[in-house]
């Protein structure tokens, strides 16, 4: 095999001659980070409200909570994203429909990711929030009730603080996958990391170094990220209790 | 009076009965032991008494409050109804002195120097001052079910549920918390306790009440429970417990 390796591509100017293929990839990057962390910040939200409503002894909301999950995390996340970019907009009443297309294009691209991701995300963090509340012993719930706290103090107080830290880890895990998930939205247009790889491929000829740098650049992400949950996972450790000391 | 009032009480599990037309009271002042064997339905009872367990017929009234009312508060009765339950449940994730304000603060909305001021005070009475800042799960069994009595106290509760409080403990352990119990029974609290210490029943129960399979089979004065149990089940039930 003949393959001309050329490192020095990134500092190529790239053909309308404007900036280089390098800065491509930081676009790219700041995308992927953009959408990736914006969609955590709603799934945590969505997902620990419909994982605690999975809980609770109300029959109908925590069926809705559970039809919610179901749905969700159900449709495979293409399909949804699909759904959100080309039919949601339809769906609107007209002039919000219509407005929304006629919006920047990268706008509508960022929006459909975002809340596509998100929801998607949402449904898998639920399940490992119930999970965790429900790891707990049952006579967490009854001491905090017969201390007199209401049903939602005994969450605030008492459930979730703990919930939330044992699942920590698989926390973590959705937090890598937001990222690497991030990249189906190459498929509705939107310029984050590997669809700046693929317009790199098509424009250099170079996959080898376009693909090995972007790779790079994940793993220098979810690096970062399980560093970053790592050090919360240890802040919040209780002494005495499980990993602590 | 009748500080705590159980009438008719029954509950069912689906098809499974667990509680059968149980009634008895506790006056203030009184304090009352329930024993039985494993699965005669005593936690379950002493559960319903703050409305932890629902029940489908008769009627408990708690200093005159009856829990079957709709209208009843049960957030604010369950505060000033004491529970200590088995396995302690202080919070793994708040100090000792956390677990002792909290519900101070957020319940009864005493400020947080009162709270802090009633919380050491009761952590020196249950000599636990020296925990203070400690977290649960760095004290031993019988530390922590102190704490999670003086927990409970911290709410001045009229009247105090225990539930099994020394089952889950080792048995060097078992005395430091009776030992409390001990004062708090003589000191003139209110106490319901589900307990097989059956010294500690001796020492300051007033009755006890035996159950079995779901029903109260005896509901008598200390001394005529230990001298002369009526029901066949408790005689039975006494020989095998006292007879070590």
């Amino acid at each position: 095999m003949s393959y001309n390796w050329n490192w020095p591509i990134f500092f190529s100017p790239v053909p309308s001659g404007e900036t280089t293929y390098l800065f491509w990839l930081i676009e790219g990057l700041k995308f992927t980070v953009l959408l990736s962390l914006s969609a955590w910040v709603l799934a945590l939200i969505v997902g620990s409200l419909a994982g605690v409503l999975r809980t609770v002894p109300n029959r109908f909301l925590s069926g809705a909570a559970t039809a919610y999950v179901e749905l969700f995390r159900n449709i495979p996340l293409l399909v949804q994203l699909f759904i959100w970019y080309f039919v949601m907009p339809e769906l609107l009443p007209k002039s919000m429909g219509d407005a929304f297309k006629q919006s920047d294009p990268l706008f509508q691209q960022f929006v459909a990711a975002f809340v596509c991701l998100g929801l998607f995300t949402s449904a898998r963090v639920a399940e490992q929030v119930r999970s965790g509340i429900n790891s707990l012993p049952r006579g967490q719930k009854s001491a905090g009730l017969a201390l007199g706290f209401t049903l939602p103090q005994t969450y605030r107080f008492v459930l979730l603080p703990m919930a939330f830290r044992i699942v920590i880890p698989p926390l973590t895990s959705e937090f890598l996958n937001i990222f690497k998930n991030s990249s189906v939205a190459t498929t509705i247009g939107l310029i984050e990391l590997s669809r700046q790889a693929q317009q790199l491929v098509d424009y250099t000829a170079q996959p080898y170094e376009a693909f090995i740098v972007v790779t790079a650049l994940y793993l220098m992400i979810n690096i970062i990220v399980m560093s970053l949950m790592r050090v919360v996972e240890g802040r919040v450790r209780v002494p005495g209790y499980m990993g602590g000391k | 009076m009748q500080l705590i009032e159980i009438q008719n009480i029954s509950k069912w599990y689906g098809e499974f009965q667990v509680l059968t037309e149980c009634s008895t009271s506790v006056a203030k002042g009184e304090v009352v032991v329930v024993c039985g064997p494993s699965g005669s339905g005593k936690s379950t009872l002493i559960k319903c008494v703050n409305a932890l367990e629902p029940f489908q017929t008769g009627n408990i009234t708690v200093n005159g409050i009856s829990l079957s009312d709709k209208k009843t508060n049960l957030p604010k009765l369950r505060s000033r109804v004491g529970m200590v339950f088995q396995n302690f449940e202080l919070f793994p994730h708040m100090t000792i002195i956390e677990n002792m304000t909290i519900a101070q603060e957020k319940v009864l909305g005493r400020s947080k120097e009162d709270a802090l001021t009633k919380g050491h005070a009761l952590l020196k009475r249950v000599g636990l001052v020296e925990q203070t800042n400690k977290f649960p799960g760095q004290l031993s069994g019988g530390q922590q079910q102190r704490v999670a009595i003086a927990r409970a106290l911290a709410m001045d509760p009229m009247c105090m549920l225990f539930d099994e409080p020394t089952s889950a403990l080792d048995p060097e352990m078992v005395n430091e918390v009776l030992d409390v119990m001990v004062a708090l029974a003589e000191e003139g609290m209110t106490m319901m306790c589900v307990t097989h210490e059956m010294g500690f029943a001796r020492k300051v129960a007033n009755r006890v009440v035996f159950m079995d399979r779901g029903r109260i089979v005896e509901d008598a004065h200390k001394d005529e429970f230990f001298g002369s149990p009526r029901s066949e089940r408790a005689q039975e039930f006494l020989s095998k417990i006292l007879s070590h």
